[in-house]
């Protein structure tokens, strides 16, 4: 039986539900529970009979609560199915072919689509219906076995870093044979060539539905270099809303650990293909780059490997001779620079300094004779592969480098004085270049018309000669040559750096051999002609979720193919090495282009989640238990067995269980900025630190009843953790066995101090208020205090605020009396006024107050405000108490009423100043 | 209620507002102790009341020469007789006091003991002694006595309902007896005419909480006393109301006549009124009762 979306397993229950009128007059006949209430005017009560016991009808709404419950439970246990799988929906027994494209664009929903997938298999089992797989991107002709067979094998079926091609969906197409057979395609959602006639092909064997993630695949193109900056594209398929992506730059950390080096947040506007960003990376972070991912797609479309073109190499130039001021064109190394800066990094420096930096490449333009150091370690650095260019100019010309024997760093040996060609003193044309030969890097490039070379260096025939040209002129004389030492090479151009000799460093042929040589890195991604008969190795390889492996025993690829073919089980992605640089080929090229798939409408195409069949009973069961505990707590109510604050606080305990730690350390803040609190600082000494407190609780208790100060609770504070800032006053007892606090808490007292509070000393040893070396707790109190910030001090004088804040005292007595107390001392320049002197420091409060009288113990009471400790004998114990009571009184109001009090004591003579 | 200091402070805040009440002492015997103000009439103490022409009977040694030579009697210098006071206090702390109808209420043994606390402090501010029946506390005079009286009336009793406890009451003294006087009414009027026969002079301050004096509740309830001792049911609660009402008039009507026959005083006051004005009422008690 089916009520809209929901249906029932056992639909004969809801007839109870007839019952319902029924329970509801029982129920409402029932009288109420009595109600217990204490009263004790019940003995006038005693003998009271009542006239008549008459019932109580229970309330209507406590009624519909409970029929609400008992039909909760009727309809829960006729068992509601919310989206139940209709079985007489699919039933169909021939054979199920299941297409995956398993391509890179599938990779990011594989997880859905192989819980789907297993789902359909064991539907199928159960249907026993023979099941086969293809996958697009490697098309096997269809096997129909048991279900059972490919579920085993489902978790090795994994998407592959290709998508079909033309080729390959036409093999699949010729493999499908003639069977009829129902097919279910799980597509990628891009379009790719051949979809078409797939579809027509399938269609003709049986229904079709496809299976597609409504996700938009996202894809990263190639980084590309403008500007020196990393310009970043992303594209998807589909116009959507706006989103937001992160491309994150993959590399390696100086450490060689592999991290994430930076991030770039891309948006896609509404309705835009295209997301463009661009990242400032210093060229030693691009140089550690190893690839860049959109994060979290995790398929290899969304990955982008970085090669060569990304690294920008290091050239050190050094001229031979200093620069002229002025004539910057006839610079050795104006041209170079120009040629070089938009692809390299330049160094400038000694050769010595530049040397340890490790460039790629070093440029000697005009540099004849080295010294014997920079020699052995220019040779050290060429053998260990740098390249050495060298170019010739006058003075290479006149010196004897290279002249009887081939110097090291040289490729050939020179002829004395070079030559001179086509210029006013000499005979004959400017030469122009031959055409490089086969065997020459520069071989292919064209040769502009207009570059002659009017003066060069000559070489020497030798031997070894022929081997070593790379470039010559067109009567044969050589232009370029190089020799290779160790790992590295020597490369001497014989005419100058700059245009003096010849026109080649104007021409764009300078440009291009300088590139060739790998001076400078091309910004171009090389074509297949240029890599035409080359054979690029296999590095590494991305698998179809966007994760590198080594390539193992993959066999070398055709340069041409490399760049032009699609990829494919021959071309997979990942890192190429090649002759002299390493190429990276990605999924997506700078043309990709994502193209959304277009289904015809006869087939149906539904999102990889299926509507999940939820059954209701036990909603519903626990809805009436919900509503019977409401009942329960309603009834209790009503019969006033409830006392409401009781629920409400079971209700808050259990929907929250607050963090301890925090509430108390925010209870202690709230308490302490709430009230003026009294604090004194912990020693460590139990039996200290309650007298301590306890101290501070009389007097807190003495201020109460006196003054219009109402402290609360005092508070212990730990020097090490707590905040200070709170407490107006701190009394800290001492005691020799304390520990000394840490340099922080020195620190944060001192801060306590200069922004106005008061630390009382007390050392209560009643003796060292002259502070003599004698006793323990004085020694002990001047390490404590020699960190702290305190000004001079002077004897508690006579006229101090101190005396007369509240009552006008002369002894400041504790459990000891008579020592004298130490305060900050006046200035001294104050100026006396009617005997009084002005303290303005500190707004007129002294932060500390040092004594040894045991103030505490005189103060201490009990909860019941009894005195704890004796003070003196008698009456005049009582006394001593009193003025205890009265120093702190005197003290409090000193701290929390700073300089007020203390104009009150000048205020004849601050109204004499006024002028009244 | 076994947190004394607060109930002592909030006693103090009572008795500041109050002027120091200076009882008059109308019974010398029994009970004279010199005491700090004067009796007016003459006895033994430190101020000078009056002179008074020699008697037959004097001692020459009281005759005052400097006032007799001015003229040609002799004078007696007579003193003022300065005496204190004993006033006891009852206090029932009974299981009955512990309750209050509302959680805005206190309790009426918390009314009852800030209001013997408060007076206690006046008492002993103006120099009076003060001290509990029963075997517990004496009268003693002086700030300490103020402690132990907030201890020992910070005491619970056990039973459900107490009468007066007249056992250390002196003779002539001064009486103050707090409670709800729900308890039997026998031991109660037993209680005072005792104290009366003994010629205490008292005060009866009966204190109720307005649920009592209203009777607010409806449907079927069972009472039950505080101390649990006593139960009652009924079905119709609001069909009681003026059947209790009536009970409680006649108890009162009863206390009120008991001690207009004792010469005592008498008054109701309810928890829901400030203590304030029972207070009052408290201090022109004894003012009045300086009267008689």
């Amino acid at each position: 039986m089916m009520l809209g979306p929901i249906g029932f397993t056992a639909p004969w229950l809801l007839v109870a539900l007839a019952a319902l009128p029924i329970l509801w007059l029982i129920l409402r006949a029932v009288p109420p529970a009595p109600v217990r209430r204490l009263f004790p005017g019940v003995v006038l009560l005693l003998g009271l009979r009542d006239d008549d016991s008459v019932t109580d009808r229970t309330p209507w709404w406590l009624l519909l609560l409970r029929m609400l419950a008992v039909a909760a439970i009727i309809i829960g246990l006729a068992g509601p199915v919310l989206n139940p799988d209709d079985p007489a929906g699919r039933e169909d027994n021939g054979p199920l072919l299941i297409a995956l494209d398993a391509s890179w664009a599938s990779a990011r929903d594989w997880p859905a689509k192989r819980e789907l997938l297993d789902g359909m298999l064991a539907e199928a089992g159960r249907q026993s219906r023979p099941v086969a797989i293809l996958r697009l991107s490697d098309p096997e002709e269809p096997l129909f076995q048991a279900a059972e067979a490919w579920r085993v094998r489902l978790s090795g079926l994994e998407p592959l870093p290709w998508a079909a091609t033309p080729d390959l969906t036409e093999a699949a197409i010729d493999r499908l044979g003639d069977e009829a057979f129902e097919t279910r395609w799980f597509s990628d959602g891009l379009a790719h060539d051949g979809r078409a006639d797939l579809l027509q092909a399938f269609e003709a064997r049986g229904p079709v539905s496809i299976y597609e993630s409504p996700r938009p695949v996202l894809a990263l193109a190639p980084a590309r270099i403008a500007d020196g900056l990393v310009q970043l594209t992303a594209t998807r398929a589909r116009f959507e809303s706006a989103r937001d992506v992160i491309v994150e730059a993959h590399g390696r950390d100086p450490s060689g650990v592999p991290r994430v080096l930076a991030t770039l947040p891309l948006q896609f506007t509404e309705g835009a293909l295209e997301a463009q960003g661009e990242l400032s990376l210093p060229a030693e972070l691009r140089a550690r780059l190893t690839h860049f991912e959109i994060a979290g797609q995790g398929h290899a479309g969304a990955i982008s490997l970085t090669d060569d073109s990304l690294k920008r190499r290091e050239v050190a130039l050094i001229a031979g001779r200093e620069d002229r001021e002025g004539l910057e064109l006839l610079s050795p190394l104006h041209f170079l620079t120009q040629a070089l800066q938009p692809t390299a990094d330049i160094l400038d420096g000694a050769l010595t300094d530049v040397l340890p930096a490790n460039p790629d490449v070093i440029i000697l333009a005009d540099v004849a004779t080295l010294s014997g150091a920079e020699q052995a370690a220019l040779l050290d650095w060429t053998n260990k592969g740098g390249l050495l260019l060298r170019f010739a100019g006058p003075r290479l010309a006149a010196s004897d480098v290279s002249r009887d024997t081939e110097a090291p760093l040289m490729p050939v040996r020179l002829r004395v004085g070079g030559r001179m060609v086509g210029g006013a003193m000499s005979w004959g044309e400017p030469k122009a270049l031959a055409p490089f030969s086969e065997s020459s890097p520069f071989h292919g490039l064209p040769i502009p018309s207009d570059v002659t070379v009017s003066a060069q260096v000559m070489a020497q025939p030798d031997p070894t000669l022929a081997d070593r040209v790379i470039a010559q002129l067109t009567d044969g004389t050589p232009l370029v040559t190089r020799k290779r030492i160790g790992d590295g090479q020597v490369v001497l151009f014989h005419v100058t750096a700059n245009a003096e000799w010849s026109s080649l460093p104007l021409s764009g042929l300078f440009v291009q051999m300088l590139e060739r040589l790998a001076v400078s890195s091309s910004l171009t991604a090389p074509d297949a002609a240029d890599l035409e008969g080359t054979i690029w190795t296999p590095v590494q390889v991305l698998d179809g979720f966007g994760r590198l492996s080594d390539a193992g025993t993959l066999p070398g690829v055709p340069g041409d193919r490399l760049v032009a073919e699609a990829l494919g089980p021959e071309l997979r992605p990942g890192l190429y090495d090649g002759p002299d640089r390493r190429l990276a080929r990605n999924v997506i090229t700078a043309e990709t282009e994502l193209t959304p798939t277009t289904w015809p409408a006869r087939v149906s195409v539904t999102g990889l989640i299926r509507p999940v069949e939820a059954p209701l009973g036990g909603w519903l069961l626990a809805l009436a238990l919900l509503l019977l505990t409401a009942d329960i707590l309603a009834s209790l109510a009503l019969s006033g067995r409830l006392v409401p604050a009781r629920a409400a606080l079971l209700v808050m305990a259990g929907l929250l269980i607050p963090d301890p730690g925090q509430a108390q350390g925010d209870d202690r803040t709230l308490q302490a900025t709430s009230e003026v609190v009294l604090a004194h600082v912990l020693t460590g000494n139990g039996a200290l630190d309650e007298a301590a407190r306890a101290g501070l609780f009389g007097l807190g208790q003495t201020l109460f009843f006196r003054t219009s100060v109402e402290p609360a609770e005092p508070i212990g504070i730990d020097l090490e953790t707590d905040e200070l800032a709170f407490y107006p006053l701190l009394y800290w007892p001492i005691t020799p066995d304390q520990p000394t606090p840490s340099a922080e808490a020195y620190a944060r007292l001192n801060t306590y101090l200069r922004t106005g509070g008061m630390i009382l000393f007390d050392t209560r040893d009643a003796n060292v208020a002259g502070f003599g070396a004698s006793s323990p707790n004085g020694t002990k109190l001047k390490q404590l205090a020699a960190p702290l910030d305190i000004p001079p001090l002077e004897r508690l004088p006579e006229d101090h605020v101190l005396t007369r804040t509240f009552y006008l005292l002369q002894d400041f007595p504790g459990r000891h009396t008579g020592r004298p107390v130490w305060v900050e001392a006046a200035p001294p320049d104050a100026e006396k006024i009617e005997g009084m002197p002005f303290r303005n420091l500190n707004d007129g409060v002294t932060p500390v107050v040092i004594g040894g009288n045991d103030w505490a113990s005189a103060w201490a009471m009990d909860d019941r405000l009894n005195p704890m400790y004796p003070v003196g004998r008698g009456f005049a114990g009582e006394r001593q108490r009193e003025l205890a009571y009265r120093f702190g009184v005197n003290l409090v109001m000193h701290v929390l009423t700073g300089n007020y009090k203390s104009d009150q004591v000048h205020v004849p003579a601050l109204l004499q100043r006024l002028g009244q | 209620m076994n947190q004394p200091a607060p109930l002592r402070s909030r006693a103090e805040a009572e008795a500041a507002r109050l002027p120091p009440l200076l009882a008059r002492a109308e019974h010398l015997a029994g009970t004279v102790l010199l005491g700090e103000h004067g009796r007016r009439r003459s006895g033994l103490g430190d101020d000078f009341w009056q002179y008074r022409p020699v008697q037959p009977g004097d001692s020459r040694r009281t005759i005052d020469w400097r006032r007799s030579a001015r003229s040609d009697m002799q004078f007696v210098r007579q003193r003022e007789w300065q005496i204190a006071q004993s006033v006891m206090l009852w206090v029932d702390n009974a299981a009955s006091m512990r309750f209050a109808s509302d959680d805005k209420l206190p309790q009426k043994s918390d009314r009852a003991r800030v209001l013997a606390l408060a007076t206690a402090i006046l008492l002993i501010r103006a120099g009076e002694r003060v001290g509990m029946t029963g075997q517990s506390l004496p009268p003693s005079r002086g700030e300490p006595q103020l402690r132990r009286l907030t201890e020992a009336l910070g005491r619970d009793g056990e039973d459900d309902y107490a009468a007066p406890d007249t056992s250390g009451l002196m003779a002539h003294g001064r009486a103050l007896f707090i409670s709800d006087y729900m308890a039997d009414i026998a031991p109660i009027r037993a209680a005072l005419t005792e104290a009366a026969d003994r010629g205490i002079q008292g005060i009866v301050l009966q204190i109720l909480d307005p649920a009592e004096e209203a009777f607010p509740y409806r449907g079927r309830t069972i009472f039950e006393s505080v101390g649990g001792t006593l139960a009652h049911e009924t079905l119709k609660a609001n069909e009681l109301r003026d059947r209790y009402l009536e009970r409680l008039a006649a108890r009162k009507d009863e206390l009120a006549a008991l001690t207009l026959a004792t010469g005592w005083q008498y008054q109701c006051h309810h928890t829901s009124d400030s203590a304030q004005s029972a207070l009052l009422w408290l201090y022109g008690a004894f003012e009045r009762g300086q009267l008689r």
